[in-house]
């Protein structure tokens, strides 16, 4: 009982905060073990199926563990990964692929063509789970000779290699997952990365150690350390206080703030959009209502205003790091042109169109206050809107059930920026992502689909987004600018996608 | 008998409660918009694709069916598995629980601490200047709700003068040689003390802001107990048999005034449980509360419904254990 006088109370609490004070780190220290304060939490070490496989946050995670079937660069485009060489025969009927020899997995066996044609047919299985089966079973009849991949295309698509640097298109380990089970992979992943993992803790951190034997460059910081904290004030505290190196997605004036201190900062445009649909009912089947409620939105000064500058304002769902970006299609802000439009409808200041519009409030930074001034730039011209704010998950059946509101703001990515995935997808109206189900409009998009011509395909996703600018069927917004915040001693090097890659980071 | 009989019927409320509040969150959950198939629907998806996820799920079923389904699970101590984690609801939220617990605990004891030294110096120095101090300290605390408490120490505590961890549970550098949960504990038993304070260390910035509005109400209650008590005759009879304010406070009138905030601790403690859900958001404390937020977020039925029927079991137990503990101490209830 000795143990517990107040004496020994006040030993303990002393050492305490002497251990507590000295355990942390200092900002100017020199930094060993890397440490990421990462926004979100990594629910499940599947990338191939559930939630998770098609959430585009924490891919980056996957990506530092495992490889994708062709890697790709910071600027979006593909380079050599564990697919060196990727294509279709001249007729298009038969996929090629060529695996990197040499690598091997966390636990020094190799990478073989096996494994992927094993992790191609495993994703390509109806009954497996994985959300994007639509896509990986459009080829099939796989055969191997050495390292070379032949396969059979089942239904021409033109995207199908540009999906290998998506979402699931991770190459996983045939022999330690038949071996393991699906639960004992979960247990202890293992994947042919930068990283190994060291230890999983579900919503607390990760710790990764770096893979001697991994095939591309060395990542300079051996040990790093993911933590997980959703919550952007304590996530900048982290930073703050030198608990972590690095950290992402606070408030612009928050990043402004810590930049022009002791921390450093990158801030550079990502593929993520903001935009707002227009769902084809009620006044949205006006054109002029339309027209009207596109060009009284100055998005120039919501960027500057609002965002603190950090996006780009954009006029079509492409932003200019996409294939299909085209720079001539401009819908520029013009708020006489848009009473002018709302008076041929019989819409005026004093008698306004009235509709509903649907936000987020705090699923990304601003998007509430966002939707807040556009409504008040819609007042000036005679459009009097209701905000109704949503859950995240609301948005998503809403749009499922095509019963979004005549307008909803939503953030669209698309990590490898083809059309389909953006344009296509967001307003194909068949799509269960889509809310336009204009004929016209589907009549254009269908023929893209299994378009084998490039150049032409990519020349019709262009003529796609021309009609939308032109009659106005959605609401593009900006490109959104992701802030990463850093300490002096690391070198981030920011990814188009979003993604956080700790092995691109170097002491600086 | 008479605490026999007591104990049955809480036991018998317990259990309806329980079916009650399964019923609810079930159907509730259901009918709220915002369904797990259409989050995870990748672009491009169609009907089929849609058809077979639902399948793949199971919420190709009736509602009643699959409230059969699931209370069959239950009754078989299977509570369904984790949409996102694809892992075992019961294992996933049991794996969480002792964080939270020890969470709750630190914070109830810190409270007790707190209110308890703030009551019976306010009781000493009543009429004083000390009363009014902590009168009006009572009303901040009160007023401030917890998680405002959170944000001022992550400055103070975490960046100003970082002397405790921001977020976490423990520092991911350490490994834990443990084999539960009750990491708090079991450092202790192992004598692990270089883990028992990295753990202190992260606990303590959530669980005193969780501790400081519930510090406030034992404080203002066990105060006013106190007073009413002091002017009982049996105290002023101790008074004049020449005991010490001090002795006179501690023996003489804290045994008979603890009783009503001994009732409220009890029903504080499961509110305390419920408040760990923004703490552990705002600390990144990896239990139930945090766990709690991601299932609603990503819409993981079967997940939510393990942590609210778990969270129902803890506040219907602590009260049965809080009546029961009254009904021991109180011997009007105790001899019936």
């Amino acid at each position: 009982m000795t143990d517990f006088s107040r004496r020994g109370l006040l030993k303990l609490s002393a050492a305490t905060i002497t251990l507590a004070a000295t355990g942390l780190p200092a900002l100017a220290q020199e930094i060993k073990d890397l440490v990421i304060a990462n926004n979100v939490n990594l629910p499940s070490w599947n990338p191939t199926v559930g939630t998770s496989a098609v959430n585009p946050t924490i891919q980056g995670i996957y990506q530092s563990v495992f490889d994708m079937f062709i890697a790709q660069d910071t600027d979006l485009s593909q380079t050599p990964g564990i697919l060196t060489k990727w294509g279709w025969n001249a007729d298009k009927t038969k996929v090629e692929m060529t695996v990197r020899e040499g690598v091997t997995w966390h636990d020094g066996t190799p990478l073989t063509a096996e494994d992927v044609v094993w992790s191609l047919e495993r994703a390509a299985d109806p009954d497996g789970g994985n959300p994007i089966q639509f896509i990986w079973s459009t080829i099939g009849n796989f055969e191997i000779s050495g390292n070379q991949i032949t396969g059979d295309v089942l239904r021409f698509e033109p995207t199908i290699f540009k999906w290998m640097s998506f979402l699931t298109g991770y190459v996983l380990p045939k022999a330690y997952i038949e071996a393991n089970g699906q639960d004992g992979f979960e247990a202890a992943p293992m994947g042919s990365g930068p990283y190994m993992v060291e230890k999983y803790e579900r919503n607390a951190f990760i710790r990764l150690k770096a893979y001697d034997g991994y095939w591309g460059d060395a990542p300079e910081f051996k040990t790093v350390t993911i933590k997980f904290v959703t919550d952007s004030a304590a996530r900048v505290a982290e930073v703050e206080s030198g608990n972590a190196h690095v950290t992402l997605e606070m408030p612009s004036e928050e990043f402004d703030r810590l930049r022009a201190g002791n921390l450093m900062g990158v801030a550079q445009p990502i593929s993520d959009i903001g935009m707002i649909f227009f769902n084809d009912i009620d006044v949205m089947k006006d054109p002029n209502v339309r027209r009207a409620a596109v060009k009284a939105v100055n998005k120039q000064a919501i960027v500057e205003r609002l965002l603190s500058g950090y996006g780009v304002p954009i006029d079509t769902l492409q932003t200019p790091e996409y294939s299909a970006y085209d720079a001539s299609i401009s819908t520029p802000y013009d708020p006489e042109g848009a009473k002018e439009l709302l008076a041929a409808s019989g819409y005026s200041i004093d008698n306004p169109v009235r509709f509903t519009i649907q936000t987020t409030r705090g699923f990304k930074p601003k998007d509430y206050e966002v939707i807040q001034a556009i409504v008040g730039l819609w007042r000036k011209v005679g459009i009097e809107a209701e905000i109704e704010v949503y859950e995240i998950a609301k948005h998503y059946e809403l749009r499922a059930t095509d019963t979004l509101a005549p307008a909803a703001f939503y953030n669209w990515g698309n990590s490898i920026g083809d059309p389909t995935t953006s344009t296509g997808f967001a307003m194909f109206g068949p799509s269960p992502h889509s809310v336009w189900d204009g004929e016209d409009l589907v009549g254009m998009i269908a023929p893209l689909w299994g378009e084998a011509d490039e150049a032409k395909r990519i020349d019709g996703w262009k003529a796609v987004d021309r009609k939308i600018a032109d009659d106005a069927l959605v609401l593009p917004l900006f490109q959104y600018v992701q802030p990463i915040l850093h300490a002096p001693g690391v070198k981030v090097v920011p990814h188009a996608s979003g993604a956080l890659l700790p092995h691109l980071m170097t002491r600086s | 008998m008479t605490l026999i009989r007591t104990f049955l019927k809480r036991l018998v409320s317990m259990l309806i409660t329980l079916i009650g509040v399964a019923v609810i969150v079930f159907f509730v959950i259901r009918i709220v918009p915002g369904n797990p198939i259409a989050m995870m629907l990748p672009p491009g998806a169609g009907e089929e694709d849609i058809a077979r996820l639902k399948a793949l799920y199971g919420f190709d079923k009736t509602l009643p069916e699959q409230f059969l389904i699931w209370g069959k699970g239950i009754l078989a101590g299977d509570f369904g598995t984790s949409i996102t984690t694809r892992q075992p609801v019961m294992s996933l939220v049991l794996g969480r629980l002792p964080a939270t617990l020890e969470l709750s605990i630190m914070a109830l004891v810190m409270a007790v601490a707190l209110g308890g030294a703030l009551a019976l110096a306010g009781t000493r120095q009543r009429g004083g200047k000390t009363e009014a101090v902590i009168d009006v300290t009572n009303g901040i605390s009160l007023s401030v709700p917890d998680f405002l408490w959170g944000l001022l120490f992550i400055l103070l505590f975490g960046v100003l003068w970082p002397v405790f961890h921001i977020s976490g549970r423990v520092s991911p550098a350490l490994d834990l040689p443990f084999v539960t949960n009750f990491y708090l504990f079991e450092s202790l038993l192992r004598l692990r003390f270089d883990i028992w304070l990295d753990l202190v260390s992260h606990m303590f910035m959530p669980a005193l802001a969780l501790a400081i509005p519930l510090a406030a109400i034992i404080a203002q209650l066990l105060k006013q107990s106190l007073k009413e008590t002091m002017h009982l005759d049996y105290v002023t009879l101790a008074r004049t048999k020449g005991y010490s304010e001090t002795h006179v406070i501690l023996r003489e009138a804290l045994p008979n005034a603890i009783l009503p905030t001994l009732t409220l601790v009890g029903v504080q403690f499961t509110f305390l449980i419920g408040g760990t859900v923004i703490i552990e958001r705002l600390f990144s404390y990896e239990g139930l509360g945090n766990m709690a937020i991601d299932a609603v977020i990503n819409r993981d039925l079967p997940l939510i419904q393990g942590i609210v029927i778990l969270f129902a079991v803890i506040f219907t137990s602590v009260n049965l254990l809080v009546d029961l503990t009254y009904a021991l101490l109180n011997p009007r209830l105790r001899h019936g």
